[in-house]
């Protein structure tokens, strides 16, 4: 490369000197090697910026610190048929809720093919632990609290939980069953590690 | 400004023209650094660390933006959100290395950028304000370093806030209320690191704001050059675009070079291993040391060891502040008619001794106070106070310059052996 | 009259100075610095030899598994690492079960709040914890060691000049006061309750000697565990808890300057090629 630089450099031996500075004109001069250095030079300052933009936009990612939360293990043994617990898995609301056989009867009794998001109890629970409903308390609709996990708070027309923000009102599975939200409230990834002992995430 | 010979722009693209009408941007650009701005075509690679300096400035910028998502201006958590910064952040390491040591980079640029205008006499008229304008420039990047420094909250962190608002405890009367006000208490804490913080991060926009200002009063005379002799005509000036933006390249990339090897390679090296100790407000380092680029005022500080109608404290920290303000009146204390040291024979050696005497004092800010450092010290800062209070006026007024060329096409055609074209053809 | 002023001012600056100058001269040949025991016996530290040294140093995974392990065993009993994380062990070499387990294992419990009291109490580690403090706080961690606050070391080899080194020099550095430093420096001897260094800045350190006996850590990848061998291997290991991005740090400052030199040239060829008639 340095070999064709001086090398062009003694064609323009031949070029006058004059007092004035020739003004520069791309297309004036023969294109073909000359302005490969001109380009791969602002192409190289191209790549260059796009490689420091990189951690820029990286930073704002989750940091490792962050990452590491990402799971959670709780322990459910002190949940009694009929109560429901709040934990927090990744900075956000999770209940847990042991449903009484009464509560399961009323999800399974409910006609899927009616709902809005279709799912049954058994997609939404882990086999053989059916009475076991862990979603993240985070409403579908624009991510408010949904009550109902509480002692005595209200937990809606269909008694399963009912967000106050904008009324949608979830069942015993917790499905959307009345209301703006557009889902069901999420089931995050988890596995029993034993019977009482949940690792979420 | 400028050259009658400037050129115009003219927008082609209809939508170009368009924008012309309604926001003349693109044309403000073209004729600040792009082809509607002349330069002398002989400028040497010194005249590339102004636009490095301004690189070096967005760098900053651009990289204390993304660490301030993630700092904590609070005295408990500040070191440790450093620390998370460096070992949880996604690429925190790099944008930390990058910003400390840019504060090293800008800093050494805009040296050089001084130490080029000061040999080139570009203070001198009709670019007076264009210098004092830097002179401001300069003071606001020590206060922004300053208060950057204190930031992560280390053993040096917190002493250098403690010694440097110390400096204003001098002025008599009033020093000591001046201090608590400045830090909100009684020593350096959450107070004073909030503080720093939100004018750490304000400054580098006023210096932003002040960049705009010393270009555009370098427009109005144009750049000078290295022989000091101003443009006569056309054949003296190129277009800045694509002439200097190629030339310009070249010094960025080099920039770049260094500024990597520094990061990637040797972090830590511009910094102390005490700031990597949490500031402990009742427990001084055994040899505190600002950084780098404070070192010559340092030493201006520490050389001032004797009472003398004034207390010596106050005559330390008003020579400090002397050494620079005094830049402000340069234009003044110059009356050589020529410009560029290169015809200053005298003037000249001077210059060159005046390096090495700040190269001294350097060394004498960072060097363990012996009788032998203090006394390099009083005599460097003696020679730094001679050189622009006494020696400069005399030596301007006395000294008998070179001759200088007729234009700058004159020198740069003698610089290549005559003007046989044959012989001349072969220099790039 | 400017000029005057300047000279004014530049001679009452030169003249303040003389002063000091003649004060800082008589008082040098009046009183000169006398000798310290300091300043004659310390030392420079030892080159460890470290893997991670050098402008391309990686670490050595299974030094780092032993520094690990000698930390965990004798440093940890005084010493906190308050900003590194179990997690951060896995890149150690330890898979993410072993990190667990390490965590679990780990001799001192993580603080906690009693979920039915409110009471304090403590809990077995989890990765994600931060490595726990032996003491529960400054006061305590004086308390129990003669007033001196054992630092937290986490950070210990950047916040010491050429850290590693120091770090292995001092933990094999504890020697007998000289009698040549005594024989000068009668008033030097090492107060009780200290012990002579000659690495450390004053010479004497409240922390006793640490690494004692070889065989004081049994290395489960059968290294001999000499006193030197684990000195070495903590400094890795502490090294590694200052700087722990350092092998990615190496590794895209050597893409970095590989790029950027080629940028140079390039630049530097665009630039003859644009002023190719322009004579400067």
């Amino acid at each position: 490369m340095l070999e064709g630089l001086t090398r062009m450099a003694t064609m323009d031996d031949n070029i006058p000197l004059g007092e004035n500075p020739a003004p520069y004109h791309e297309e004036a001069h023969d294109p073909r090697r000359r302005d490969f250095i001109n380009i791969a030079a602002v192409s190289f300052a191209g790549v260059g910026a796009l490689a420091i933009v990189l951690p820029l936009v990286n930073q704002m990612n989750p940091s490792a610190d962050v990452l590491a939360l990402s799971t959670t293990e709780l322990d459910i043994s002190k949940i009694e048929p009929g109560q429901a617990v709040k934990a927090s898995f990744r900075k956000q609301p999770l209940f847990v809720r042991n449903l009484t056989p009464a509560e399961i009867a009323a999800a399974d009794a409910v006609d899927v093919g009616s709902l809005r998001d279709p799912q049954t109890l058994e997609e939404r629970t882990k086999a053989g632990k059916k009475n076991w409903l862990i979603t993240l308390g985070v409403c579908t609709h624009l991510g408010c609290v949904p009550l109902g996990a509480g002692e005595g708070e209200n937990k809606g027309p269909f008694g399963g939980y009912f967000c106050p923000c904008h009324g949608s009102a979830y069942d015993t599975a917790g499905r959307i069953r009345q209301g703006p939200a557009p889902t069901n409230l999420h089931v995050p990834d988890y596995t029993f590690n034993s019977d009482t002992v949940v690792t979420v995430g | 400004m400028s050259f009658p010979w400037a050129k115009h722009y003219e927008p082609k693209q209809p939508l170009m023209r368009w924008m012309d009408e309604k926001l003349p941007l693109p044309r403000l650009v073209y004729n600040a650094i792009g082809a509607g701005y002349p330069v002398p075509r002989n400028l040497n690679y010194f005249w590339n660390f102004g636009v490095l300096a301004g690189l070096a400035l967005v760098v900053q910028i651009v990289t204390g933006i993304v660490l301030a998502m993630h700092y904590a201006a609070n005295a408990g958590v500040a070191f440790g959100s450093v620390e998370s910064i460096m070992r949880d952040v996604n690429a925190g390491w790099f944008l930390r290395y990058a910003h400390a040591n840019g504060a090293s980079m800008f800093l050494a640029v805009v040296y050089i950028h001084i130490g080029r205008g000061l040999y080139y006499g570009s203070y001198k008229a009709p670019r007076e304000m264009v210098w004092l304008l830097g002179v401001v420039i300069f003071l606001l990047m020590m206060a922004t370093a300053f208060m950057g420094y204190v930031l992560p909250w280390g053993q040096m962190s917190f002493w250098g806030a403690q010694v440097i608002t110390g400096f204003f405890s001098a002025i008599p009367l009033v020093g000591e209320t001046v201090r608590v006000w400045l830090l909100g208490g009684f020593a350096p804490d959450n107070a004073a690191l909030n503080r720093f913080f939100s004018l750490h991060y304000l400054l580098p926009f006023v210096i932003a704001g002040v960049i705009i200002l010393h270009i555009w009063a370098l427009h109005i005379p144009g750049s000078n050059n290295p022989t000091g002799v101003d443009v006569k005509g056309e054949q003296d000036t190129v277009p800045f675009h694509p002439y200097y933006t190629a030339k310009d390249g070249v010094g960025v990339a080099a920039f770049f070079l260094i500024f990597a090897a520094l990061i990637f390679f040797s972090p830590n090296l511009l910094g102390h291993p005490d700031n990597y100790i949490e500031a402990n407000p009742l427990s001084t380092p055994a040899h505190i040391v600002p950084e780098w680029y404070f070192l010559p005022f340092y030493a201006i500080l520490k050389s001032f060891t004797a009472d003398f109608l004034l207390p010596a404290k106050l005559w330390g920290v008003l020579a400090m502040f002397g050494s620079i303000l005094l830049l402000f009146f340069l234009p003044w204390l110059d009356s050589s008619p020529v410009r560029s040291a290169n015809y200053r024979p005298t003037y000249r050696w001077f210059l060159l001794v005046l390096l090495l005497d700040v190269i001294v004092l350097g060394y004498v800010g960072g060097a363990e106070a012996t009788a032998r450092n203090v006394m390099l010290g009083q005599i460097a800062s003696a020679y730094y106070f001679a050189h622009f209070l006494i020696i400069l006026p005399i030596v301007s007024a006395s000294e008998r310059p070179r001759p200088l060329p007729n234009s700058i096409t004159e020198a740069v055609l003698a610089k290549h052996g005559g003007t046989s074209p044959a012989k001349t053809a072969m220099a790039g | 009259m400017a000029r005057l002023i300047s000279l004014v001012i530049g001679a009452g600056f030169v003249f303040v100075l003389a002063l000091a100058l003649f004060f800082t001269a008589k008082d040098a040949i009046q009183n000169p610095a006398a000798e310290t025991a300091e300043h004659e016996f310390h030392e420079h530290p030892r080159d460890a030899h470290l893997s991670s040294a050098g402008l391309v140093g990686k670490f050595d995974r299974a030094q780092l598994q032993r520094g690990l392990k000698v930390f965990q065993e004798v440093c940890a009993a005084c010493h906190s690492l308050k900003y590194v994380s179990f997690r951060d062990f896995e890149h150690l070499g330890y898979s993410e079960g072993q990190v667990k387990a390490l965590a679990q294992a780990w001799p001192i419990e993580q603080p906690t709040v009693n979920e039915e009291t409110g009471e304090a109490a403590t809990r077995k580690n989890v990765p994600s914890d931060r490595v726990p403090s032996p003491y529960p706080n400054e006061v305590a961690a004086r308390a129990a060691n003669n007033n001196a606050l054992p630092p937290d070391l986490s950070l210990m080899t950047k916040a010491r000049h050429d850290g590693g080194n120091y770090v292995y020099s001092l933990l094999t550095g504890y020697r007998a006061q000289p009698a040549a430093l005594l024989a000068k420096f009668p008033d030097a001897k090492t107060p009780p309750g200290l012990h002579y260094n000659p690495y450390f800045p004053n010479l004497n350190l409240a922390m006793p000697a640490p690494l004692t006996s070889d065989g004081q850590v049994t290395f489960d990848d059968g290294t001999k565990s000499t006193v030197d061998q684990m000195a070495k291997d903590v400094a890795a290991f502490l090294t590694w808890t200052a700087e722990p991005n350092l092998e990615s740090r190496h590794a895209a400052g050597v893409a970095a300057i590989i790029f950027l030199v080629i940028f140079v040239f390039l630049t530097w060829g665009a630039y003859q090629n644009v002023w190719r008639n322009v004579k400067h």
